[in-house]
């Protein structure tokens, strides 16, 4: 490595060094309810591993602990991580030049904070070279990803030590809870949110949790019809639109 | 009680599936672009189906039997409530926690 791609990447294990806090818990968690719906450590381990993506994580486990179809398991989890490839779209320009297996590593190391990091970053920095880039994804990657793993341990072993029924059921939707909460900052995310679920509570009854999917698809739709009404109906008032509600 | 063959298929598809997602557009489709509706919809896919997770379980516990809970209902809406105003996931975690073993412990 030249001193400048060093420095980079450098750069990058500083500013994925903070996430470290915020990645951990969450990696705790998922270890904590793994055990609780019945897999060992090892399994929640290669779970954590082959996945690396903490909310389609949590989605699988909690559908499959319903008994829910796999496949709607499956489909319902994607869905979550749907986000991966607007990541994966939005890095292209940057890393697209990169050799197969690079771009490849780089896709399974896609997180919600490398690409965030990487996005300001990049922006920021138009004269890095392609290795410079490299080096900073990598260099965010570094303090987060292997903790992913370790706390995903660190939980299961703790989960597999604490007896179950002490309110434990609830920690999966509490969290998720916690993550939907910041995300509704705008009318369009609130709508889609109502929607989903008003739809979801309605459509409990159909079989195989396809209920699930039809409210998702209409949170979205709901989202997205929002946010054509809201960019035409807002635009002249308000002079400047765009603006988060 | 989870099946193994179920879960182990779960993982590898999920796995599959979702570094499918990661890599799609880096290495496959590059720099084209995506229609505007398709992105207009793809914004709102985590706020629409974790909501729509989330919502039963909220609603019809299964620990109860199917009935709701207060305490896991005023717990719901004090996570709610507290990460809207601190957009801090681990603040309405702690929130959420904290205020299912109170009302459980004071409700019974």
């Amino acid at each position: 490595m030249t001193t400048t791609v060093k420095s980079t990447y450098w750069q990058g294990v500083r500013d994925g060094a903070p996430f470290f806090l915020v990645v951990s818990p969450f990696a705790l968690l998922f270890g904590v309810v793994a055990t609780e719906a019945g897999l060992n450590v090892f399994e929640a381990l290669v779970f954590s591993v082959a996945v690396i993506a903490g909310a389609a994580q949590l989605t699988a486990l909690q559908l499959l602990q319903t008994d829910a179809p796999v496949m709607i398991a499956l489909i319902s989890a994607l869905a979550v991580n749907l986000r991966m490839a607007m990541y994966s779209a939005s890095l292209t320009p940057y890393l697209g030049a990169a050799p197969f297996w690079k771009r490849g590593l780089v896709a399974y190391f896609t997180v919600d904070q490398s690409f965030a990091c990487s996005m300001i970053a990049f922006e920021k920095n138009p004269g890095w070279s392609l290795s410079q880039r490299l080096a900073y994804f990598f260099g965010v990657v570094t303090p987060i990803c292997p903790f992913w793993y370790v706390f995903t341990v660190v939980g299961a072993l703790i989960g597999e030590a604490i007896p179950p029924a002490l309110g434990l059921d609830f920690a999966m939707p509490i969290t998720f809870i916690a993550m939907i909460a910041p995300m509704l900052r705008s009318l369009p995310h609130l709508a889609a949110c109502l929607v989903a679920v008003t739809l979801a509570l309605l459509l409990v009854w159909l079989p195989l949790n396809l209920g699930l999917l039809l409210a998702g698809i209409g949170g979205m739709m709901a989202g997205a019809a929002t946010e054509v009404w809201r960019d035409r109906h807002m635009t002249a008032p308000l002079g400047h639109t765009g603006a988060e509600l | 009680m989870i099946a193994r063959f179920d879960l182990w298929l779960v993982i590898i598809l999920l796995a599959l599936g979702s570094f499918g997602l990661r890599f799609a557009f880096l290495g496959i489709i590059g720099n084209r672009k995506m229609p505007d509706w398709l992105l207009r919809h793809l914004r709102y896919t985590a706020v629409a189906v974790l909501p729509a997770l989330v919502a039963p379980l909220v609603a019809w516990p299964a620990v109860t039997g199917g009935t709701p809970d207060p305490a896991r209902l005023i717990a719901t809406f004090a996570t709610l409530a507290i990460g809207m105003l601190t957009r801090n996931v681990f603040a309405g975690i702690a929130t959420g926690v904290a205020v299912l073993f109170t009302a459980m412990a004071l409700l019974g």
